[in-house]
């Protein structure tokens, strides 16, 4: 097993050291809060020579994912970080750069979508770009952030898809943490080195890239991306047997906790997943046989796997940090119940949207939501959507 | 400088068999300044007629590498691929010189993508941004852009009952490229093989980032005979509409001066876009037309009299 140096980081100086230990070809990025210090600190490794990337301080976000695709279709490694509005700006280059078939990273650190404009942790983010076509891995602490940057490399040429890592804005993005890293000689071995069999700068052997497709080619095109977003799971599970075995940090499709006989379970991702371990903790304590479920790649999205993980469940609450504005559910329980309806499993679901625009949760907050459902075999409210820790 | 005899033996870098309209003056220049960049060349492209012509899957005109993404960015596009030869050559993972030649319509250059336009030249990317410049959006179909001249007739400003077509004048991009300091940014037309290619060869000897802004006819867009394309283009230079010049380091220099500078009526009795201004009772548009055009013309002789070199020779 590699050896692991334990240091103090914040998420956003985590995963710029995992982009350092990366060491990629082009970075180019735009500042945004709370983000921001990825790029500052990538800037400043670059300033002092310890990387050979070429950084480019583009003049939006929009162009930030332009100039990767221009970089990772001439043929190298591209990588980028953003958030909210940046995000947004960028979501016409997303499609593309998944079109393209180009394995770019991108941090996203989650930050609530304007108006109002916010600067503080939501999902809405990345759920806005959920059917990009791009792998998306939330993380539930700065640790994960960094593991989870590093293997999107795999993962991304692996299945020549760009992979989005998210962490919670602020929460996790500026709380200082113990993380344990790999040394660089570790990170390198791990990645190994890019080597596309085409690509622009190899101009002795010229294509084009980003043909107009018209009916009779498009659809098959679009369904080849399907078909490798969908091939993706197995690779993100081997690189993360992979990186278990170097590390001993286990990383699944998503992780289970005390769920296997549990009777009543909270889905939920990013740093809320963290608070909730400690709530489960305690509810079994006191004799509740309390679970969680925590989705880390939401892109793809596990079905299958899921629907098997919750099937002994009584009832069971999915948490979710946006709210699709769609007249009933949040992103992360439709998924959910989609997930249980394809097994024949007519569960109680309850979805509970909270935190968004930094709104706290707090330990109390997910204890009421384990004893809700708890009591809902008995009460009304299951299919009702409700809106935890707002005034109303 | 190669002569046409020499150009006409190369390997085409940009091939027959694209769907460009008879007469399409922006096939022309890719075709053109590819003859002058030769083969160790990326291109990438905005969305636009250019684009859209070439590189209709699963056929692709282009015997150079190429990218299209979108519309609104080819100068942040070829950033990223510049970046990436920086990268590489800076590891010893490649040796070779490379050209790196962006191209975009005056929607992909004037209007939509002027930020990233802007932005790649102002961060100094070694590149050259060429505009094939037709004076509209004509890609989807002749609407109004902002290098549509005062008073022609588009699909978005038309001509009716009561406006006479475009009410506002059109943005000098040369300009606003020259603004940034750029090391060489210059204008061309369609209809001068000479010009182009010269400027071409020009701009890629030199480090950092160039523009070459030319002025393409659309047979289309403007309503004229498709073989007349060349001619359109060497008539805007003829009557001053289409100064070519060039500014190298600071230094302007005028690199067609008309024996005889021709009135704007002549170039614009030709067009089906400014049919209007043909009646009596539009004369004073008309009049508007030359008396700017005399203007700018005036404009440059004294900007080329009075330019010195940045550095002292």
């Amino acid at each position: 097993m590699a050896k692991s140096n334990v240091i103090a980081r914040t998420g956003n100086e985590a995963m710029a050291e995992a982009m350092r230990q990366i060491d990629p070809d082009v970075v180019a990025a735009y500042p945004i809060t709370p983000a921001t210090e990825i790029v500052q600190i990538f800037a400043g490794y670059v300033a002092d020579g310890v990387v050979k990337t070429e950084f480019i301080p583009v003049e939006s976000e929009h162009s930030a994912m332009s100039a990767c695709i221009g970089a990772s279709a001439a043929g190298g490694r591209a990588m980028t970080g953003t958030s909210s509005q940046g995000l947004a700006l960028m979501a016409e280059m997303l499609y593309i750069a998944a079109g393209l078939r180009l394995p770019i990273v991108l941090a996203d650190v989650n930050r609530a979508l304007s108006s109002p404009i916010n600067i503080h942790c939501d999902h809405s983010d990345t759920m806005m770009l959920k059917d990009s076509g791009w792998i998306q891995i939330f993380s539930e602490n700065a640790q994960e952030g960094y593991d989870n940057m590093i293997q999107a490399v795999r993962i991304a040429e692996g299945v020549r898809l760009p992979v989005m890592v998210t962490t919670d804005g602020f929460i996790i993005s500026h709380g200082m943490e113990r993380i344990e890293i790999l040394s660089d000689e570790d990170v390198k071995k791990f990645i190994g080195e890019y080597k596309p069999e085409h690509y622009l700068l190899k101009t002795e052997d010229p294509i084009t890239i980003g043909a107009l497709d018209l009916p009779d080619y498009y659809f098959e095109h679009r369904r080849q991306a399907a078909e490798a977003m969908k091939d993706s799971k197995s690779v993100i599970v081997d690189v993360g047997k992979d990186f278990a075995a170097r590390t001993g940090r286990t990383y699944e499709l998503f992780e289970k906790y005390k769920l296997d006989d549990a009777e009543f379970a909270i889905v939920a991702m990013g740093s809320t997943a963290g608070t909730t371990k400690v709530v489960v903790d305690s509810l079994r304590a006191k004799g509740m046989k309390a679970g969680l479920l925590k989705p880390r790649v939401f892109r793809p999205f596990p079905k299958e796997e899921i629907a098997e993980a919750l099937k002994n469940l009584k009832a069971i609450a999915v948490m979710d940090r946006s709210d699709s504005m769609n007249g009933h559910e949040g992103p992360l329980c439709l998924e959910v119940k989609a997930a249980l309806y394809d097994r024949s499993l007519s569960k109680p679901i309850v979805d509970y949207i909270y935190g968004l625009g930094g709104r706290e949760i707090r330990m109390q907050d997910i204890e009421d939501v384990y004893k809700e459902i708890s009591g809902i075999l008995k009460t009304k409210g299951v299919g009702e959507v409700k809106y935890l820790g707002v005034r109303e | 400088m190669a002569n046409l005899k020499e150009l006409a033996k190369q390997k085409e870098l940009f091939t027959g068999g694209h769907r460009g309209c008879a007469g399409c003056g922006a096939v022309m220049i890719a075709r053109q300044v590819l003859m002058a960049a030769g083969p160790d060349t990326v291109v990438v492209s905005a969305t636009g007629c250019l684009e859209v012509v070439s590189s209709i899957y699963p056929y692709t005109a282009w015997n150079v590498p190429f990218l299209h993404s979108a519309f609104e960015n080819a100068g942040a596009t070829i950033s990223g691929v510049e970046a990436l030869y920086k990268s590489w050559a800076r590891q010893g993972r490649i040796n070779k010189k490379i050209n790196f030649i962006a191209f975009g319509g005056d929607g992909g250059t004037y209007d939509i993508g002027l930020q990233s336009l802007s932005g790649a030249v102002e961060r100094g990317h070694n590149i050259l941004y060429v505009c094939y410049n037709n004076e509209a959006y004509m890609n989807t179909g002749v609407q109004r852009s902002g290098a549509t001249p005062k008073s022609a007739d588009t699909t978005t400003a038309p001509v009716g009952k009561v406006k006479k077509g475009k009410e506002q004048y059109r943005k000098d991009l040369t300009a606003i490229m020259i603004a940034h300091g750029i090391p060489y940014a210059a204008q061309s037309i369609v209809g001068n093989w000479r010009d182009l290619t010269s400027k071409v060869e020009k701009a890629l000897s030199i480090e950092g980032p160039k523009f070459i802004n030319v002025f393409q006819p659309c047979r289309l867009g403007w309503g004229y005979e498709p073989e007349l394309t060349c001619e359109m283009g060497r008539l805007a230079a003829d009557t001053c509409t289409w100064p070519l010049y060039e500014v190298l380091n600071g230094q302007y220099k005028i690199t067609y001066k008309p024996k005889e500078k021709k009135p704007v009526a002549e170039w614009i009795k030709l067009q089906g876009r400014f049919r209007h201004l043909m009646k009596p009772e539009n004369k004073g548009l008309l009049d508007e037309i030359q008396a700017l055009t005399d203007k700018n013309w005036e404009d440059l002789l004294k900007k080329e009299a009075a330019s010195a070199p940045l550095k002292a020779a």
